[in-house]
């Protein structure tokens, strides 16, 4: 039997159990969730258009990622992976580097002074294990911050997924795991990942908790992830959360998904979809309006509008360039080869 | 013979592999998606789901397994979907499939296949560009192919196949769909460890593989065009390296370009430049030329074309030689 996941909202926007939340939190979780989806779709948009490389879109996920993220404090870190621009962006990596990576520019990885979120991760299951050094760090310098890692069911196969899981519970690292259980690993289906029942139960076998939230349910995956961060501040350790959720579009725009799944399924999930519940809730409590949703939309627009423009507008790598990542200071040898290059830059 | 691209001359060898019992496929997606280039496209439906097997998101996993296949007596063929995914993978390769003939004093080999897709020029995503076959071409115990044709790839997979040894097999990605080619039906190789002369020539030897193929006959017919006479060799294999071939077109041209997209240092091409200087020093005419990657990671799409070697470095290079 599968264990129920936390759920505060149904799919229909019905309390299943006691809401926490003030409802300016709750209308605070539905604009961040919308206008993420406004980027998803832009991001998809442009690619289609060509102005943007292969994009991985997460809609459908949208609670998942609002919900991680919401409640961290500036000083908590975020180390995820290549799905996961909605949660990166509520922890203040800004949308126009979002894009400028997904554009091909290499300053899309270039995240803010201040700002503790590492580049999105392109491989996956490697990035789980950074997370846990970060926290480690944290505990070392007796900081209060925590380190949150997100990735995919997919990523669970990988074995950099054991050694953070090991190395969390080994020395109780204050972090999360955060797993995004959408269903697929581009066509292979969960099942195919592991036998286990649940991804949430692997955290047993580590020695520390493991949840399973519905991750279609902003509000519970926000109050499961607060209850996480509390944790792993009082020094209890870590928490692996399972956010059950769906992906609705393809694995990435490159990818053609009616392959290896069925449209009906799809549409099941998209009954499930996370801002519809929130915005049945909010009406049901007279605190949504068409006149606020338009404004709030509108507000995303031009916002992700302006993050499209300066993205689009960074100046175009010149050939020497491409060598100032490699070093703190160029090695005589890349001086050469630049040099080199640069007498064929006409 | 069929007109094929790259991806299906390749989806052609899987399929003719596949008549021998003992060999399976494992990758990610390669079963109902058909692999992320459809190079296993529609094989698992012909040949079941416990031949072409859909693994877990595990490289690590993969490769073990295939190893242990393999000591068993199966033929495993891999499926990477890019180089630089193989990293995880990298200890079972380095550590266990590539010395375990060594280890047990030829008691035990792991005859296997491990594809994969790389090099630039798509625009793809971050660790999608990669050519870091030279950490393949520095370890003991393991063979390396990179294909340029759709016929070369198919007869080279073939004979990867039947190798004793486990062979790295390199696919560029940017010729699976660009290039096309008459494929013979059903079985044949390719020899591992023959190189072939590609163009015929007399003033300079051009030496490349792989992708970079494309971009060397380019610059060989632009050098014709001003009256220099340049032989093409694509190597196809780069372990064992057909030095004879290498060096009888080097002793009579006197000049040479190795010409790869990899970073320079530790490149194929410095091996290659050790052997001529070492058994060709006398018929050199000119120093060897290389024309490579840079020392860099690949960059994104919005410059990689900084990064490929391009024609007008490789003709640049070849005239530099006939310069001196
Ligand atoms: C090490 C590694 N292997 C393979 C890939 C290719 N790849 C990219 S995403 C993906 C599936 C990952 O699935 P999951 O972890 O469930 O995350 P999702 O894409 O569903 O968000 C694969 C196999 C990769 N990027 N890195």
């Amino acid at each position: 039997m599968l264990a129920e996941p936390t759920r505060i909202l149904d799919a229909d926007g019905s309390p299943v159990s006691e809401v926490e939340h003030e409802l300016d939190t709750v209308r605070y979780l539905y604009r961040s969730m919308v206008t993420a989806r406004i980027f998803d779709r832009k991001a998809s948009a442009l690619q289609r258009q060509g102005r943007l490389a292969t994009y991985a879109p997460f809609e459908g996920q949208e609670a998942s990622q609002i919900g991680t993220a919401a409640s961290l404090k500036e000083e908590d870190w975020l180390v995820a992976s290549y799905r996961d621009a909605a949660a990166m962006n509520l922890h203040g990596y800004p949308w126009e580097l979002l894009l400028a990576g997904r554009m091909g520019d290499e300053r899309g990885g270039h995240t803010p002074e201040g700002i503790n979120v590492l580049p999105p991760s392109i491989t996956v299951g490697g990035h789980m294990i950074h997370a846990a050094g970060i926290a480690w760090a944290q505990k070392i310098k007796k900081n209060n911050a925590i380190a949150v890692t997100i990735f995919g069911d997919g990523a669970t196969s990988e074995g950099d997924f054991h050694e953070a899981m090991n190395f969390a519970g080994v020395f109780e690292l204050p972090m999360i795991f955060v797993c995004q259980n959408n269903g697929w690993a581009i066509s292979t289906p969960r099942e195919r990942q592991t036998a286990s029942e649940t991804i949430a139960q692997k955290a047993h076998a580590y020695g520390f908790t493991g949840v399973l939230v519905d991750g279609n349910d902003v509000l519970a995956v926000d109050q499961v992830i607060r209850h996480s961060i509390d944790r792993a501040r009082q020094g209890k350790g870590p928490t692996l959360v399972e956010a059950l959720t769906y992906r609705i579009r393809g694995h990435t725009t490159a990818d053609d998904h009616s392959r290896y799944r069925e449209k009906t399924h799809i549409e099941s999930w998209r009954r499930n979809d996370p801002l519809n519940r929130v915005q049945k809730f909010l009406k049901a409590h007279d605190a949504w309006s068409a006149q606020w949703q338009s404004e709030i939309e509108q507000s995303a627009s031009s916002q992700i509008e302006h993050a499209v423009t300066r993205a689009e507008n960074l100046a175009p790598f010149d050939v020497g360039e491409i060598f100032s990542g490699s070093f703190a200071e160029l090695t005589p040898t890349l001086l050469e080869q630049r040099q080199e290059a640069e007498g064929y830059d006409s | 013979m069929r007109t094929l691209n790259m991806a299906q001359a390749l989806r052609d060898a899987h399929d003719v592999a596949l008549e021998d019992p003992r060999v399976v496929i494992l990758g990610e997606d390669i079963g109902r998606a058909g692999g992320v280039f459809r190079v296993t496209d529609g094989l698992q439906q012909r040949h079941g789901s416990d031949r072409v097997i859909d693994t877990p998101v595990s490289e690590s996993g993969i490769v073990g397994t295939a190893y242990g296949m393999a000591i068993a007596g199966l033929r495993p063929i891999v499926e990477i979907q890019f180089l630089g995914f193989v990293y995880p993978a990298y200890d079972q390769i380095v550590s266990h499939v590539a010395r375990i003939r060594n280890r047990s004093q030829h008691r035990f080999t792991a005859p296997m296949v491990i594809r994969l897709p790389y090099g630039a020029g798509i625009g793809a995503a971050e660790h999608h560009s990669e050519s870091t076959e030279a950490i393949f071409t520095h370890i003991a115990g393991l063979k390396v192919v990179v294909a340029s044709t759709p016929e070369n790839a198919k007869g080279l997979l073939l004979a990867a196949l039947e190798d004793p040894d486990p062979v790295i097999f390199l696919e560029p990605i940017r010729l699976y769909r660009s290039t096309t080619g008459d494929v013979a039906e059903g079985h044949y190789i390719t020899p591992i460890g023959e190189s072939v002369t590609i163009q015929r020539g007399d003033d300079v030897t051009l030496i490349a593989y792989g992708a970079m193929i494309r971009e060397t006959l380019q610059a060989a017919n632009l050098l014709e065009s001003v009256g220099v006479s340049a032989e093409v060799i694509d190597l196809q294999t780069l372990v064992p390296l057909d030095s004879e071939l290498i060096l009888k077109s080097v002793k009579r041209t006197g000049r040479a370009v190795l010409v790869h997209e990899a970073p320079r240092t530790g490149g194929v091409g410095a091996e290659i430049a050790a052997q001529i200087q070492a058994q060709a020093l006398y018929s050199l005419l000119a120093p060897i030329e290389r024309v490579t990657g840079w020392d860099l990671v690949v960059p994104l799409r919005k410059a990689e074309h900084h990064y490929i070697p391009s024609v007008e470095r490789i003709t640049a290079a070849a005239r530099r030689t006939l310069e001196s």
